[in-house]
């Protein structure tokens, strides 16, 4: 596995660089005129480059629409995102996106899922290469040939992180990937993303309402939720977490921090 | 670390009863023939017993004879021949426009509220309604006759195709777009593949339905054809020759039907 790690940070010389991410002053509402729901107001984050942030709030407070902005899949109604200090107007060739389903396509082997995440200049010979090599980091090289209903939900989903890597993002986007796992799954999932992160660098946006998860893999945490007088959702903190990674999952520090994140979520922390 | 460790495979559901499924199927045949059996019997003794004349109900060796008579004079291998190309040519171009213009229409709001409501009208023009105009127009030739089953296809694959593209699971579709999919590389990646089923639905209808314009295409204007066996019969009072062409119809449009019915079971395995 270690030569493995080793020899993808090397082996392909038109990886991206970890990219800046840049929220400025953006806003988002839904619905009609007459019945508008503010979801995001005023989000103003800077994301450095290679960092990993985590994005965490309570269910409904905007999460993935900050995500879907930065992937292009959503329009902001107010400011804008800016990927390398570039706008982003549309789906981004340089943000790759792992969504809370493996959302794998059921007639397509694991093999040709991946495949569909390559940029569309990579050759043909290159690409295979590419993905024999993810699916060996993930530890599915012995399932390429498999149907996704044919495996697991934590392989489907290591899939899907496969598919989102071989786009060799600038940033990788992850909506909460492993909420739908078991518990015993995704603390694996957890260290395999530390494990991927750390052989292929890349600016890594992570939405999650687990605040063990954030404060296992973050470098900082923005918490979104609803502050001040106005409608919706902002920023309401943004924590940089202490220890390098791994880190131990019982720490007082991370003790004292996952108090301070359990309320303002809103939660009594016994 | 070490590698992800790997949870039990489900195992796949396809290749278990193998052997009893298709004992299954045989079974499914043979239960399948006992009422044509028992009908053509029911024909043999009511002709036999002179419940009915042999101008109203020829026996079955009759039409048997007749048969084998028309098959003699080279006639019979014309009729079948020229029956089935026109339905095959007519029910390819018209599944062919069908799947075209219902990709275009399901996938395009704009299109359907540009191009729908007329659709829908001419959907609704009865199929006998467009012979005179497609003679004024095309002739008494192959081509009209061709257009008449077009027409008849295009709808059943045009209708299924357009709707269930609109029910295509939202979350692949942005799956695919999330990875640069667009346009007409997102439709045969992800768009098409979803609907398969729907397709061979939509597919096997308007096979059915080509035959059907294809006796109204062949009754109307035609030298030849198995339509054109049916009303020269009729006026010749040869009802073996009718009962013949009436079998062999339910032959022909039986087999077709399941080829492709074969062909939809290998899709739907391959996409499903």
């Amino acid at each position: 596995m270690t030569a493995v790690l080793a020899s993808s940070t090397t082996a392909d010389p038109r990886r991206r660089p970890p990219l800046q991410v840049s929220f400025s002053r953006l806003g988002r509402s839904f619905g009609t005129s007459s019945d508008r729901r503010v979801v995001l107001r005023d989000v103003t984050v800077d994301i450095r480059p290679g960092e990993v942030l985590a994005i965490l709030g309570t269910s409904g407070c905007g999460k993935s629409t900050l995500l879907r902005a930065a992937a292009g899949l959503d329009t902001p109604d107010a400011g804008s995102v800016l990927i390398d200090g570039t706008e982003v107007r549309g789906i981004d060739e340089r943000c790759a996106v792992a969504f809370q389903e493996p959302r794998l396509l059921p007639w397509h082997t694991l093999q040709a899922n991946v495949a569909i995440g390559l940029p569309k200049s990579s050759s043909a010979s290159a690409g295979k290469a590419k993905v024999a090599e993810l699916l060996k980091l993930v530890g599915l090289d012995r399932f390429a040939k498999h149907r996704p209903r044919e495996v697991s939900g934590g392989m489907a989903q290591r899939a899907s992180l496969a598919r989102a890597l071989a786009r060799t993002p600038g940033v990788l986007l992850l909506d909460e990937p492993f909420g739908a796992l078991d518990a015993l799954t995704r603390l694996k999932m957890q260290d395999l993303l530390l494990e991927i992160h750390a052989a292929q660098p890349t600016t890594v946006l992570l939405v999650t309402h687990d605040v063990d998860e954030a404060l296992q893999l973050a470098d900082r945490i923005l918490v979104l939720g609803s502050s001040g007088d106005g409608p919706g959702s902002t920023v309401k903190d943004l924590i940089p977490v202490p220890g390098a990674r791994p880190r131990d999952r019982s720490s007082r520090e991370l003790a004292e921090l996952r108090r301070h994140l359990l309320t303002l979520l809103g939660v009594a922390a016994h | 670390m070490t590698a992800p460790s790997t949870p039990a495979v489900a195992a796949p559901p396809r290749s278990r009863n193998r052997g009893s499924g298709s004992a299954r199927r045989v079974r499914g045949a043979l239960l399948g023939l006992i009422v044509p059996a028992l009908l053509l019997g029911t024909w043999q003794l009511s002709s036999a017993t002179g419940t009915f004349s042999a101008v109203q109900l020829p026996p079955p060796g009759a039409v048997a004879a007749a048969g084998a008579e028309l098959l003699e004079r080279g006639e019979l291998g014309v009729h079948l021949g020229i029956s089935t190309q026109r339905v095959l040519l007519g029910f390819a171009a018209g599944a062919a426009l069908g799947l075209t213009a219902g990709a275009v229409l399901g996938l395009s709001r704009t299109a359907d509220a540009l191009l729908g409501p007329t659709i829908g009208a001419v959907r609704a023009v009865p199929s006998l309604a467009w012979v005179p105009l497609l003679i004024l127009w095309i002739g008494i030739n192959e081509d009209s006759k061709v257009t008449l089953i077009l027409i008849g296809a295009f709808f059943p694959v045009f209708t299924t195709v357009s709707l269930a593209l609109r029910h295509v699971d939202r979350n692949l579709v942005e799956a695919g777009r999330a990875f640069g999919l667009t346009g007409f590389r997102l439709l045969t990646t992800v768009q098409l593949p979803a609907i398969i089923p729907a397709v061979f639905s939509g597919l096997r209808l308007a096979l059915a339905q080509s035959w059907l314009f294809l006796v109204a295409a062949e009754l109307i204007a035609a030298s030849m054809g198995l339509g054109w066996l049916l009303s020269d019969s009729q006026n010749n009072g040869r009802v073996d020759r009718i009962f013949l062409a009436i079998v062999l119809l339910a032959v022909l449009g039986k087999t077709t039907d399941a080829l492709l019915g074969l062909a939809q079971r290998w899709a739907v395995r391959r996409w499903a």
